[in-house]
C-alpha cells in the first residue's frame, strides 16, 4: 500500500538525531510491548509480513503521530482483534470478558533461545529459472497495490541494474494476505543517484533495493 | 513517526503504560503468553544480543584474512562461526568499506536491521528523518552524525526491503598493527557497522 511508512526520499524530514549512549528500551512499557509482540506470533499464527502490514496499514497521520513501539502495539492489537483472540470490549475494559480461544502452542521461557536461534529463514527452493542475471538493466514497475508490498515508491518507474541474485524467497505481497508463500526470485537492484533524484543528483551515489521478480521488467 | 517516547518517561503511569499492562494481563489470563518468556526475550536483547557481537565479527575479519573472505562471500555461516545467528539475521550480507566506497544501511519501509550482530535498532535508525534522507542525501545524514566524506568517495546505500540483512565491514584504523582481536573489537562502534560512523581511533581506547 502507498502509506506513510514508505519514507524513502520524502521531503518532510529534518535532521537525524542520534542519541549518545542510547538504551535498548526507553520505558518499561516498550520492553513489554516488544516482548509481547514477539511472543504472540506463535499462538497467534501470523507471519512477519502480516505483522508488517498490520503496522503500516493505518492513516498517515496516525502512523506519523505514533512512536515506534506504539505502532507495534497498534499492529498487535489489530491482529488480535481480527482473529478474535481478544475482543474490542476487552481492550476498552482493560480486562478479560470472554474465555480465551484454544491456541496451538505458546512460547515458554525454555523455548525462547531456540525460537530466536531458529529465526524465520525465507529462502525456498527454486520454482522456475531466474528471469534476470547480474548486470541486466531492469525497470521497477510503477505499481501501487492497495495491499502489502516491499517495492518502495521512490524506485517505481526507474531503471536500475541487477547487482546480485539472492535466491528464491517468500513473497511478502502474497504471504501478508494469507494466500501463501508464493516464493519468487529476489534480486538486489542498484540505481544511480542521478536516475532516482534528478533534482538533486549526487554523481557518487548509488542506492540498492532488494526487489522480487514480479516487481521488475526488462529495460533496454 | 515521532520520537516522543521521552514524554512517557515522566508521567508515573502513562496511558500507554496502562494499556500495555492491561494487554499483557489479558493475554496471560487467556493463556496465550507466559510472562517468564517475556522476561527472557527482554533480557536477551538488553544483555546478550547487541553490537558487541558485530564488533567481534569485524575484529575477526580484520585479523583473519580467510575469515574475512568467508564473511564477504557468505556472511550468514561466517557469522555463525562466532555463534551469532537467528531472528532478523537469517540471510546476512556483509559489505566492505574501502577508501573509495562508503556503504550505508537503511530500511526505508520499516526498521529491518541485522539483530544477531547489532541487536535492536536505535531510535534514529527507525525515525522518519533517517529513513527519508538516507537514500537521497546520505552525505547530509553523515553530516548529522558529525562527519564528512570526501566528495570523491562513492556512497552505496543498501535499502533493506526484503529479508536480506546488511552489515558493514568498516576499514581497520591505521596504527593498530599487532593489536589483538579483543582490543580491536573495542574500536568497532555500532554506527560504523551501519555505515553512519567510523571506528574509534587507536588513541580513543585505553
Amino acid at each position: 500500500m502507498d502509506g506513510a511508512h514508505d519514507m524513502g526520499g520524502v521531503p518532510w524530514s529534518g535532521p537525524v538525531k542520534p542519541e549518545p549512549n542510547e538504551p535498548v528500551f526507553h520505558a518499561e512499557w516498550e520492553r513489554r510491548a516488544f516482548a509481547i509482540t514477539l511472543a504472540m506470533a506463535m499462538p497467534g499464527g501470523w507471519n512477519i509480513d502480516m505483522s508488517r502490514f498490520a503496522r503500516e496499514n493505518r492513516p498517515a497521520a496516525d502512523y506519523l503521530g505514533m512512536s515506534y513501539y506504539e505502532i507495534w502495539l497498534a499492529g498487535l492489537q489489530q491482529l488480535l482483534l481480527e482473529r478474535h483472540l481478544v475482543e474490542a470490549d476487552e481492550v476498552a475494559a482493560g480486562h478479560v470478558l470472554h474465555p480465551g480461544k484454544a491456541v496451538p502452542k505458546i512460547l515458554t521461557a525454555a523455548d525462547v533461545a531456540a525460537m530466536l536461534h531458529r529465526g524465520g529463514p525465507t529462502e525456498r527452493g527454486p520454482v522456475a529459472p531466474a528471469l534476470f542475471k547480474v548486470g541486466d538493466p531492469v525497470r521497477a514497475k510503477d505499481i501501487h497495490p492497495p495491499t502489502h508490498t516491499r517495492l518502495p515508491r521512490y524506485v517505481r518507474g526507474h531503471i536500475g541494474r541487477i547487482e546480485a541474485v539472492r535466491g528464491v524467497h517468500v513473497f511478502p505481497d502474497s504471504n501478508a494476505n494469507g494466500t501463501g508463500e508464493a516464493p519468487q526470485w529476489l534480486y538486489t537492484v542498484s540505481f544511480s543517484g542521478a536516475e532516482l533524484w534528478p533534482d538533486a543528483p549526487d554523481p557518487m551515489l548509488e542506492v540498492t533495493v532488494d526487489a522480487f521478480e514480479p516487481y521488475l521488467e526488462p529495460a533496454r | 513517526m515521532t520520537d516522543h517516547h521521552h514524554d512517557h518517561d515522566h508521567s508515573e503511569l502513562s496511558e500507554t503504560e496502562l494499556r500495555v499492562r492491561a494487554l499483557e494481563s489479558i493475554l496471560t489470563e487467556k493463556g496465550y503468553i507466559d510472562p517468564a518468556a517475556l522476561d527472557v526475550l527482554i533480557e536477551t536483547y538488553e544483555t546478550k544480543v547487541g553490537p558487541r557481537n558485530g564488533a567481534r565479527v569485524v575484529a575477526r575479519a580484520w585479523t583473519d584474512p580467510a575469515f574475512r573472505a568467508r564473511l564477504l562471500a557468505d556472511a550468514t555461516p561466517a557469522i555463525g562461526e562466532l555463534g551469532y545467528a537467528g531472528r532478523q539475521g537469517e540471510h546476512i550480507v556483509a559489505v566492505e568499506n574501502t577508501p573509495e566506497l562508503q556503504n550505508m544501511v537503511v530500511c526505508t519501509l520499516c526498521s529491518c536491521y541485522p539483530w544477531p550482530v547489532l541487536g535492536l535498532p536505535p531510535v534514529w535508525y527507525k525515525s522518519a528523518p533517517y529513513r527519508a534522507k538516507a537514500v537521497k542525501d546520505p552525505r547530509g545524514v553523515l553530516q548529522d552524525f558529525g562527519f564528512e566524506l570526501p566528495p570523491t568517495t562513492k556512497i552505496r546505500v543498501w535499502d533493506s526491503t526484503a529479508e536480506i540483512r546488511y552489515f558493514v565491514l568498516p576499514m581497520r584504523p591505521e596504527g593498530t598493527e599487532g593489536w589483538s582481536e579483543e582490543k580491536l573489537s573495542e574500536l568497532v562502534t555500532r554506527d560504523s557497522m551501519i555505515g553512519t560512523g567510523l571506528p574509534k581511533q587507536p588513541g580513543e581506547v585505553a
